[in-house]
């Protein structure tokens, strides 16, 4: 029977298995399938914090979600279309977020008693489908004995029952690039070097993977393809990119664009440590990574590095920022150039070590003793995370200061098509050593000077301090954590200087704002009065939620926040413009707290922290919420274009 | 006590370093014009000393050298210097010192600390940096009290140490930092003592000479807060007793000198604890007392030694070069990593730049 080729414009799937099934790695081969293909897409991994919690149990599942389409998306989707679900448990832990009528892929195999008990179930689900009592009678539900067809296409290799069931995942990955008409070659080459070594492993599943697709050819369970088209993108080179990833390479272009070698001190803590690994990797560029024995011990050396001359970063999430704050108060102190790195995840405390959050905000921004400023970059995406770890060495060595970037567990681990740029339009960095001595001691009688080196004489227009390195004749000098003299830099405990200082170091960072461009609003029509403000990886959602309100014919603006401190300058008079602003954000209230206290603005939170994304749907309700408040009028999203919901 | 230590290094510790060939060069010329600080009768003002005329001896360029510190009252010390130079915070002196060392090779890092910075609030930076023997000197000035924070009792204080936190006694039991170091893996561990320039000038000389990380602690009087905590192995009456003086090769005898001119009394293996224990040389025989021998590769006999040392009052204390023994450097393994990368890559940075980010799999769209 001839199968039937839906065309449709945009799909979600999640692959959900226990965590030693690999439902990483087939989720991330399907991106770079579609990725290759030319989709548009976002991915959302989610996967629990112990590396092996219990087989089969509920807190066990992992997953991968990614969506892809024929245009411009910005999430990773509120709800899947498709689950693939590889056992019990997984079935059971994502239920609930599958609207009705989504297709639910299930391997059959793994349905015995025990299993079910394990999942928490007292009866099997598949054994009911079609009957009145049928739970799962809102989806469609094709259940296939996918480890069993497995086991049997790779016989031939003479593996291990248990090693011939590992290879599921690829079946299930041929199965849905069968469905979805996605190209084979770059899977197949990706897993004969992932496996080079062990052939029989190698084999087993590269033929896994060939069955999958086979079966979906030939089995009458599945009848329809689907073709979701290439999206539209602008001109360029591009590959699919991770947020830690992308940072990563920041950090290496901005050590080359500033000739600075990188000194990387860090601990390993989750989501961040990819970073290190990444970094580890590109001695060649000059980069040193130290694996320090605490989070203390890494901002210390990454301060002494940059004492040295070269630039020294830290890296880590929410505790590592919270033991490092002292240190971070001497880098402000001895104004030294410093990018301390951020990925943020759940807390407080260890709190959810996997999942994404945004609620260090104020941590960077206050968390430390004194009146110690430090500027903030936040990146809007996977691929953005780049551009943002340029501009944060930019600032670092520019205005002799620690940066903070804050990323989040999201961006760390989503991904998205990235359009590679090129080296040329990547800014350069001055780092602007010392080499004499910059104060007149005094003008002797025949007219030479006597001159020395002052430390903290500043530049004019940045107010940064000379950056004088060991090694350096003539510019000896000592500094410090205690309170320095205005200009000389020597201990002065003067109420006066003291005074200047804090002033001075606050006016040093405000000063960054003269550095920054306009920001860009995003309100299309000019007629909004609702403005919505968002910062980091929220960025997604908000656009998605936004362009869901304007499909259904509302006016709304946007504007998002790569800097957080100082805020761009022309941000009050950009708030001042509507009548109501909404700040979303996955904490609390941050960032809103930060726009009244700065601009006596009545910001309004969207708040929610549940270690995921915010959801565009849900946000753009209480977008049209704002938007009928503000306009006196009624707002109803699902009229009037059915596309409306496709952002 | 000799102050030869004719000790042969095969690495120096400042090799890389650039020299120093100008005209002569004094203490002056490595003394800041800051004014000096601490308390009047200090035994930091003799280290200082001290250090700023061994400073010349080093034949190294003076901007090229960088004295780090943390906090206490020994770690003022970098701003009485005329070098590079960092006071940073409680305990992280050896952090910030092994980003340094690490950073440059072309450096000599020294690190001034206290026993309550390196041993208290900095105990996991000063045992990790001795593990892995980043190239530095750090001079552990121990005083036995805290002196900045106006006299509580430190990590070396003596148990029952009545301290203005402890009216009735500390109950806390003191750390000996040379065995905490040879526990750490310490390469080259020696202690001196703040009122013996010659020696403490020999020691730094060693230590500046040794490649790694060289923990030197430092007896350092505090008359304000734990005065005479050293007095015994001061007193001109009592020292011959007090001080158990390690000489590489010599046999470690003390005490009264007997007809040879040596101390009557000797070091000896205890075959009870398996330990070392102090014997009259007239009782056991010359040829039973330790010949003390900085370059065993095993620290067994070198922390034996080290117990010697009074944990309460200070009546008698081992003095010198524990040990000091060659072991490859972080900094060197490091760098010679980066080095050995960047050599087998050709091309800009730019255009590697290029490369690297443009890697993996990709595709163009037109
Ligand atoms: S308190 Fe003690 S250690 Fe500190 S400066 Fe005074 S005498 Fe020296």
């Amino acid at each position: 029977m001839p199968k039937q080729v839906k065309q449709v414009d945009r799909v979600i799937i999640r692959f959900a298995g226990d965590s030693g099934d690999g439902m990483q790695l087939t989720g991330d081969r399907f991106t770079q399938e579609s990725a290759a293909f030319g989709n548009d897409l976002v991915t959302l991994p989610n996967f629990p914090a112990e590396i092996r919690a219990p087989q089969g149990t509920l807190p066990g599942v992992s997953s991968f979600q990614v969506h892809f389409a024929d245009h411009d998306i910005l999430t990773a989707g509120d709800a899947p279309d498709v689950l693939v679900a590889m056992n019990p448990a997984a079935l059971k832990a994502n239920l609930s977020d599958l609207p009705t009528g989504a297709a639910i892929i299930v391997d059959t195999h793994d349905f015995s008693d025990r299993n079910l008990t394990k999942a928490g179930y007292t009866a099997n689900p598949l054994a009911s489908l079609g009957d009145a009592n049928d739970q799962l009678g809102d989806f469609q539900v094709f259940p296939v004995d996918l480890t069993g067809m497995t086991v049997e296409a790779v016989k031939e290799f003479g593996l291990s029952r248990k090693d011939a069931a590992r290879a599921k995942n690829m079946f299930a990955l041929g199965l849905l690039s069968w469905m979805y008409g996605r190209p084979t070659e770059t899977t197949i080459d990706f897993l004969a070097r992932r496996f080079a070594k062990v052939e029989d492993i190698r084999d087993a599943n590269i033929t896994a993977f060939k069955a999958g697709w086979n079966f979906g050819e030939t089995t009458e369970t599945f009848m329809v393809q689907y073709e979701v088209k290439p999206a539209p993108m602008a001109p360029g080179v591009y590959r699919n990119i991770s947020g830690n990833l992308a940072l990563a390479y920041g950090l290496v272009a901005g050590a080359v664009q500033s000739g600075l070698d990188i000194v990387l001190g860090t601990y390993p803590i989750t989501p961040a440590s990819d970073i290190l690994h990444e970094l580890s990797k590109h001695k060649s560029f000059g980069v040193t990574t130290f694996q320090a024995e605490d989070e203390i011990a890494g901002i210390g050396a990454a301060i002494g590095a940059s004492f040295s001359g070269k630039l020294g970063i830290t890296s880590t999430s929410g505790p590592g920022i919270a033991l490092k704050s002292e240190a971070i108060g001497l880098a402000v102190m001895t104004e030294l150039p410093l990018v301390v790195v951020d990925v943020q995840r759940g807390g407080p405390s260890t709190g959810l070590p996997t999942k994404t959050e945004q609620a260090d905000l104020l941590q960077a921004m206050f968390g430390r003793n004194g009146e110690a400023p430090v500027p903030i970059v936040a990146p809007q995406s996977p691929g953005d995370c780049f551009d943002a770890a340029v501009e944060a060495i930019r600032i670092a060595v520019t205005y002799r200061t620690p940066v903070m970037l804050l990323s989040d567990g999201y961006l760390a681990n989503g991904s998205e098509p990235w359009r590679i740029p090129e080296v040329d339009d990547l800014p350069r960095i001055d780092p602007a050593f010392a080499t004499t001595t910059n104060h007149v001691v005094r003008t002797n009688d025949d007219g030479t000077e006597e001159t020395e080196f002052w430390p903290y004489l500043r530049d004019e227009e940045t107010l940064a301090r000379p950056w004088a390195i060991p090694g350096t004749p003539g510019l000896e000098h000592r500094i410090g954590g205690l309170e320095k003299g205005d200009g000389h830099g020597n201990i002065s405990y003067d109420p006066a200087n003291h005074d200047l200082m804090v002033r001075t170091r606050q006016a040093k960072v405000d000063r960054i704002a003269e550095s920054l461009p306009p920001l860009e609003v995003d309100d299309p029509s000019g007629a909004a009065k609702v403005l919505v403000v968002g910062w980091g990886s929220t960025y997604g959602p908000i656009g998605a939620g936004v362009r869901r309100v304007r499909k259904a014919g509302f006016n709304v603006a946007q504007v998002h926040l790569r800097h957080l401190n100082p805020f761009p300058k022309d941000l009050g008079d950009i708030l001042g413009r509507y009548d109501k602003v909404l700040v979303p954000e996955m904490n609390l209230g941050q960032l809103a707290l930060l726009l009244r206290g700065k601009y006596l603005v009545d910001a309004i939170g969207y708040n929610h922290v549940r270690g995921l994304p915010l959801k565009a749907a849900e946000l753009a309700e209480a977008i049209g919420h704002l938007v009928a408040e503000a306009e006196g009028i009624e707002v109803d999203l699902t009229t009037p274009t059915p596309e409306g919901a496709q952002a | 006590m000799s102050t030869d230590l004719g000790l042969p290094v095969t690495r120096s510790g400042v090799e890389g370093v650039p020299t120093y060939d100008g005209p002569p060069q004094t203490g002056k010329d490595f003394t800041s014009d800051q004014e000096v600080r601490w308390c009047p009768g200090c035994g930091d003002y003799a280290v200082l000393k001290a250090v700023q005329s061994f400073l010349p001896q080093l034949g190294l360029r003076r901007e090229n050298i960088v004295f780090v510190s943390g906090i206490g009252c020994s770690s003022r010390f970098p701003y009485y210097l005329d070098t590079y130079g960092m006071h940073s915070i409680h305990g992280r002196a050896p952090s910030i010192a092994t980003g340094i060392a690490t950073a440059r090779e072309d450096l000599s890092v020294w690190v001034v600390t206290g026993d309550g910075d390196a041993l208290s609030i900095g105990g996991n930076h000063l045992i990790h940096a001795l593990r892995r023997n980043v190239n530095m000197t750090i001079l552990l000035f121990n005083n036995r009290i805290y002196g900045l924070t106006k006299g509580q009792y430190s990590p070396t204080s003596e148990t029952g140490k009545v301290t203005k936190s402890t009216p009735m006694g500390s109950v806390d039991h003191p750390f000996n930092p040379v065995s905490l170091a040879l526990g750490a893996e310490a390469s080259f561990v020696a202690r001196t003592i703040d009122s013996d320039r010659k020696h403490l000038t020999a020691v730094l000389s060693a230590a500046a000479a040794h490649r790694g990380t060289s923990l030197v602690e430092i007896y350092q009087n505090c008359p304000i807060f734990n005065d005479g905590a050293f007095d015994a192995i001061k007193g001109n009456d009592t020292k011959a007793d007090a001080i158990i003086p390690l000489e590489h090769g010599q046999p470690i005898r003390f005490g009264a000198p007997d007809s040879s001119g040596l101390g009557q009394k000797g070091l000896v293996r205890d075959s009870e604890t398996g330990g070392v224990k102090v014997a009259l040389v007239a009782d056991v025989g010359e040829d039973a007392i330790i010949v003390h021998d900085v370059y065993n590769p095993d620290p067994t006999l070198a922390f034996a030694i080290s117990r010697l040392t009074d944990s309460g009052y200070l009546d008698q204390s081992p003095i010198g070069i524990f040990r000091q023994v060659e072991r490859p450097t972080y900094d060197d393994q490091a760098r010679a990593q980066v080095t050995t990368a960047r050599e087998a890559v050709s091309g800009t940075p730019a255009e590697r730049l290029a490369a690297l980010i443009g890697g993996g799999d990709t595709w163009t769209v037109m």
